[in-house]
């Protein structure tokens, strides 16, 4: 800026440096969020695939038909969206005009699936990219903005689509391609959660955001996803750590977004290396929502759905039961595009982490 | 944050050990299996022509014809490309795989209309095939022709 005379008045709390202490900033990349707001309620869709696998039976409503009756995958992906947010509304017994704020994101260019259900939806609506990493991002975004009292109730959905990120990032959907071992199977389905309403009743809260940092490990391989991400799943992780002085100790589970398995114990080792030892309370949502021996997802599955739908139908109700009482989920994304990777370009990848608490004692019958 | 040359050297090298291995020996033999099977599905079409009275040079092209409707019957009855999870390069090779790799975008551009969608779309996949096929066949016979004239 040059020529402006207009002189902020140095705020209260300024360090020697100049920098203002965020109170609510914790170390260099956490937000604590004092009033840890609570969900309101957590809705999960899918296609028939997902519906087949591991969770299939806490996956509020299993789509038969790929294309939602719609005439094409990108209005059957924006379809998902507007269901699972309608029914998240319906459990925690809203209506959508009491919702203050819709946060959403997915993978399609101009995140069209978003912005087509927010046109019906009909909600103030703050469109989000971060490829996989969005379901962390949003469901972190929503709590920030209730706990900042901006928003009474935010409302944090994702959606993919397995036929339309196909035709997007990769072939038709019909090309006969065989693919490597090392490719993941983009997630068909969407998540939705209610952040904020009526603290009593909460049984889930929300503690901590942590932001991640992009991070591009020179990996240029469209087909190793997750091994691109591991590296930003393990700094976040280890970022999320420090800044709260945490370790795998204090979570029941720390839970990384799409790793696979190639990712997966590339992270753990990265983290092992870093001095945490993740033992049996390291997952990947990837290798959770698909049964790789039964079904033909190769090193697992993707996709923001992926994420989201394994913390809706697997982790929440543990959360909400007390069986989890502390879960760090860390979606990971890989922000690239078909045109970047045609032009030699490398993976920067990105991952943000949210840390969820069971709240049962306070909870009133 | 980007990682340095060296940096991503070694990380690509790390995580290669956690990557499975593609099964080449499953492939390749995968690959012969239904490669060679469509080519005797040609051979029995072709033969059937000829059982008509055509000279084998007749019964060529309505035989690639054959081929090619079975192909894009095929992709559009959603087999083909599970047939191609298995077989990868067996079932991409021979003609079939030609028609469903212009019948696959057509089907998926049909959304977007006949001019931008089918129109523009239709040879995605198939486009470098034939460009460098026929630039590949120019050179062939300029070869040919540099060293055994016309």
């Amino acid at each position: 800026m040059t020529g402006t005379a207009v002189r902020e008045r140095p705020a209260a709390g300024t360090t020697e440096s100049g920098r203002v202490p965020a109170p609510r900033r914790v170390g260099r990349y956490t937000m604590a969020l004092p009033s840890r707001p609570p969900v309101a309620a957590v809705a999960t869709v899918s296609g028939p695939m997902e519906g087949r696998g591991p969770l299939g039976h806490g996956i509020d409503h299993v789509h038969q038909d790929r294309t939602l009756g719609q005439p094409s995958w990108e209005l059957a992906e924006s379809r998902l969206l507007v269901d699972a947010a309608q029914r998240c509304c319906r459990k925690a017994g809203l209506e959508l005009d009491q919702v203050d704020v819709l946060l959403a994101g997915d993978l399609l260019n101009q995140i069209i699936s978003s912005s087509f259900a927010a046109r019906d939806l009909d909600l103030p609506y703050v469109g989000l990219f971060g490829a996989c990493s969005t379901f962390a991002l949003a469901v972190g975004l929503a709590a920030v903005l209730v706990d900042g009292g901006y928003a009474a109730t935010a409302l944090a959905a994702v959606s993919s689509h397995h036929d339309s990120a196909e035709r997007q990032f990769r072939y038709p959907v019909e090309f006969g391609a065989q693919r490597p071992p090392t490719a993941q199977w983009t997630a068909t389905g969407a998540a939705a959660v209610l952040v904020g309403g009526p603290a009593r009743k909460a049984r889930v809260r929300i503690t901590h955001v942590t932001l991640g940092r992009v991070v591009d490990m020179g990996i240029k391989d469209p087909y190793n996803m997750g091994g691109a991400m591991a590296w930003v799943a393990a700094d976040t992780i280890r970022r999320h750590f420090q800044d709260t002085g945490r370790d795998f100790g204090d979570y029941d589970l720390v839970a990384t977004g799409d790793l696979a398995a190639v990712g997966h114990p590339m992270a753990a080792e990265l983290l092992r290396e870093a001095g945490y030892e993740p033992g049996d309370r390291f997952a990947d949502c990837g290798l959770l929502l698909y049964d790789r021996r039964r079904q033909d997802v190769h090193a697992g599955g993707s996709g923001c759905a992926c994420s989201g739908i394994v913390f809706g139908a697997g982790f929440y109700p543990d959360l909400y039961e007390g069986r989890l009482r502390r879960l760090l989920l860390v979606s990971t994304g890989s922000l690239h595009n078909k045109m970047t990777w045609e032009q030699g370009q490398s993976i920067p990848t990105v991952a943000h982490a949210v840390a969820f608490e069971h709240a049962g004692e306070e909870a009133s019958p | 944050m980007r990682a340095d040359a060296a940096a991503s050297r070694d990380y690509a090298g790390r995580l290669r050990r956690h990557q499975p291995r593609p099964p080449i020996l499953r492939n390749v033999l995968a690959a012969f299996l239904v490669g060679g099977l469509i080519c005797v599905v040609g051979q029995a079409v072709l033969g059937w022509f000829m059982s008509g009275g055509m000279t084998p040079k007749d019964a060529a092209a309505p035989t690639a014809a054959v081929m090619v409707i079975a192909g894009a019957l095929l992709t559009g009855l959603g087999l083909y490309d599970e047939l191609a999870r298995f077989a990868g390069m067996g079932s991409a090779l021979p003609i079939t795989g030609f028609a469903n790799s212009i019948v696959a975008p057509a089907l998926e551009a049909k959304r977007e209309g006949y001019v931008l969608g089918v129109g523009a779309q239709l040879f995605t996949i198939a486009g470098p095939v034939i460009v460098y096929g026929v630039l590949a066949a120019l050179a062939a016979a300029a070869l040919r022709y540099g060293l055994v004239g016309p």
